[in-house]
């Protein structure tokens, strides 16, 4: 009678397919997986401590580096959070507004980008890796022009943006928007239609509707499980409400397939937001006109001495929201980003949490891959769309 | 009776092959490397030499002036034997592949083909069975999960296509009535074994990925799963061994598509080694094109696919070609 023993594996936190510094301790029993752990905490760094030795306007570049594969959406839940935190949602310009609709949705379609290269790739399709990172070089040149960086953009103000569009840059929006619908065709016909990728991805991972509601999932994770939720729409901040667009939710049967469906679909849904948002861009402010809180312009700065003394005392002091606490949810592309901050009225957070989707949504991985094979656990993944940065923020 | 001429030229011969199949195996990763990325947008190599010629230079020297490391848990013998089991099965199976019909030469009939054994087929099949060793013992003596893992998933995936690879070359030797790769290639005059049993081909096209394991059977290997499956552990030229073994057996299954299927150096004009090297490319870019095509199948899947269609299939392939063929010869 042969025995049989228990593999333990750690997968990661050294791992070409672990999405950065994810490590799983995989039990095995011969290729399937009996017990799957993850562990994280290689890439803590302690954002949430370190806001609270911060002003709220020094805050704003860490949370860059929070999801790092759509580093403006982190700016829009931030600055979002604190205007709500402030009182001054409703003084945002309507210009500040739609730009940031638009830069929101262009990061949907770069952080989508980004995860169908990889998703394809751990199955072993290497083609449309480079193919998705061409499209994403695009939306990369567009972050550089607006607001001078490609990865850490710190582009988004509380009050409104850091700059206005540059000249002509709409033009290059749209023309990106109007061929991408194109480019996910060539995805779609690398893989959708091909046997092996249907059988790789469909009916793995299968989360029902309910387990992924006790988990907490969110984004299109939760509404490839048949869950018609999207903060956009039900919760809607930024204008949202006066957009045009679908929620789509794949199959609704809340496996890999399902979710691969969802994405791309949402993937033209941002697309024709994108559009939309550009028809409704009109001249004006970027920025609210409020001035204990939103940097004065430079040439106030330089010629008057009330812009002189508001610039320094919003640099070194920060301004001071009144006592209390708030949350706020943005849909972010992986699920729902929530910024809860409690203000003691001093010029720095007394308490800030995040909530990453990313964190959120790997904690349906042990129960998804339990007892599926190896392949299944990366292309599980995969499909979780997480991002290390946020998980461990 | 082997005389001394006989044996020099055999011996040339040898060189030759030796010669010609190391540097084709060390441009094809070269042309592997530069096709896949002309599909990909990318450039490939073109730093080393005009259009990255030199490149399969500098990575022999890089290869070799790495440190060859061994891990301490594994089992030395083995460790170190496995590689150069990869790479010599591979080699020596190119003994009996015909490169072009005999040619006269002052006088006197040179075969071709370095030993023309008439049961070349079955010896064939032999050393690529044996090239399973290599993957197995170098994925269990590196002590390592991954390579176990990677190892293991070989052995399976080998074991179980060679068998399909065997049963598809049986219509051939019926077909051809003869064990021998020369004879086989002559029977394919009239019409190659590709266009009158394509079942048989598909197979064994199917079959061939799998043994050279490459996209979508990469499975021992798959790096977004096991990192390098069961050569995970080797550095220097002793992984250099197995990556070459791997473009060998790529020349070589190349070869034996050519030879079984695609009419050997049969052809119209050219003269026929030529014709058989554009054959043997021909297969070799169809191999990297799947690559840059196809995402990787799951080891359950490749099992089913290989337990349960294509073996059944290949059976029934024989069972057909063989009824057909009675019936043709009365």
């Amino acid at each position: 009678m042969a025995t049989t023993e228990i593999l333990t594996v750690n997968m990661g936190p050294q791992h070409p397919s672990t999405h950065g510094v994810l490590q799983l301790v995989l039990q095995l029993d011969g290729e399937i997986v009996v017990k799957a752990t993850p562990h994280i905490g290689f890439l803590h760094r302690g954002v949430e401590k370190l806001s609270e030795y911060r002003t709220y306007h020094q805050t704003l570049p860490l949370t860059d580096r929070l999801d790092y594969l759509a580093p403006m959406h982190n700016n829009f839940g931030y600055v979002l959070a604190v205007e709500k935190l402030l009182g001054i949602t409703d003084e945002i310009p309507e210009r500040a507004q739609v730009i940031r609709v638009i830069m929101a949705e262009l990061t949907r379609l770069k952080s989508h980008l980004v995860w169908l290269a990889c998703h394809a790739l751990d199955i072993g399709a290497m083609t449309v890796f480079i193919y998705c990172f061409r499209e994403r070089e695009q939306i990369m040149d567009i972050y550089e022009k607006v607001s001078g960086a490609r990865m850490t953009s710190n582009y988004m103000r509380v009050g409104g943006l850091m700059a206005d569009l540059p000249d002509g840059l709409d033009k290059d929006i749209r023309s990106f928007v109007d061929d991408m619908p194109r480019h996910i065709e060539t995805y779609e016909g690398l893989l959708t239609g091909n046997k092996i990728w249907q059988k790789r991805i469909m009916g793995v991972g299968t989360i029902s509707a309910e387990d992924a509601i006790d988990v907490g999932l969110s984004g299109p994770s939760l509404r490839a499980s048949g869950v018609d939720w999207d903060l956009r729409r039900d919760n809607p901040y930024s204008g949202y409400e006066n957009y045009d667009f679908q929620v789509p939710q794949g199959t609704g049967e809340g496996d890999t397939w399902s979710r691969y469906k969802a994405r791309l679909d949402e993937m033209r849904e941002s697309c024709k937001i994108v559009r939309q948002g550009l028809d409704r861009l009109k001249p004006g402010p970027v920025l609210a006109d409020i001035p204990k809180i939103c940097l004065p312009p430079k040439k106030d700065v330089v010629n008057t001495i009330e812009g002189l003394i508001h610039h320094f005392k919003i640099v070194t002091e920060g301004f001071k929201p009144p006592v209390g606490e708030i949350y706020q949810g943005v849909e972010n592309p992986k699920g729902e980003l929530g910024f809860y901050i409690i203000s003691d009225g001093s010029s720095h957070p007394y308490r800030m949490r995040i909530r990453p989707p990313s964190f959120v949504n790997l904690q349906a991985l042990p129960q998804m891959v339990q007892g599926r094979l190896i392949a299944d656990v990366v292309a599980v993944i995969g499909t979780l769309d997480i991002v290390l940065g946020e998980i461990d923020r | 009776m082997i005389d001394g001429v006989t044996l020099l030229l055999t011996l040339i011969k040898l060189l030759l092959i030796f010669a010609v199949v190391l540097t084709l195996a060390a441009y094809l990763v070269l042309a592997e490397r530069k096709i896949l990325a002309r599909m990909q947008l990318r450039h490939g190599p073109n730093r080393a030499g005009p259009f990255g010629l030199m490149q399969p230079l500098a990575d022999v020297i890089k290869l070799l002036t790495k440190e060859d490391l061994l891990p301490t848990s594994a089992d030395k013998w083995l460790f170190l034997l496995a590689p150069g089991l990869a790479a010599i099965t591979a080699l020596l199976a190119f003994a009996v592949v015909p490169f072009s019909p005999p040619v006269t030469l002052f006088g006197r009939e040179i075969p071709m083909v370095v030993c023309d054994l008439n049961i070349g087929v079955l010896y064939f099949l032999g050393l690529s069975s044996l090239a399973v060793y290599g993957v197995a013992l170098g994925g269990w003596a590196a002590n390592s999960k991954y390579s176990l893992l990677g190892g293991i998933r070989g052995l399976a995936q080998l074991i179980s296509y060679e068998l399909s690879m065997g049963l598809s070359l049986v219509p051939v030797v019926l077909m051809a009535r003869s064990f021998s790769l020369t004879d086989i290639v002559y029977a394919q005059q009239g019409l190659p074994f590709m266009i009158s049993n394509p079942v048989a081909f598909f197979i064994f096209i199917i079959s061939v990925l799998a043994e050279s394991r490459r996209v979508p059977f990469d499975l021992p290997e798959a790096e977004n799963e096991i990192v390098a499956g069961f050569h995970t552990e080797y550095s220097g030229m002793r992984f250099g061994l197995f990556f070459v073994g791997e473009y060998i057996n790529m020349i070589i299954l190349g070869s034996m598509v050519t030879v079984f299927f695609l009419g050997g150096w049969l052809g119209p004009v050219l003269p026929p080694i030529v014709w058989f090297m554009l054959k043997v490319l021909a297969v070799a870019f169809v191999f990297i094109w799947i690559r840059g095509t196809l995402p990787r199948l799951r080891y359950d899947q490749l099992m089913h696919f290989g337990w349960k269609f294509l073996i059944p299939l290949a059976l029934v392939n024989v069972l057909v070609t063989g009824a057909v063929l009675l019936w043709l010869r009365g």
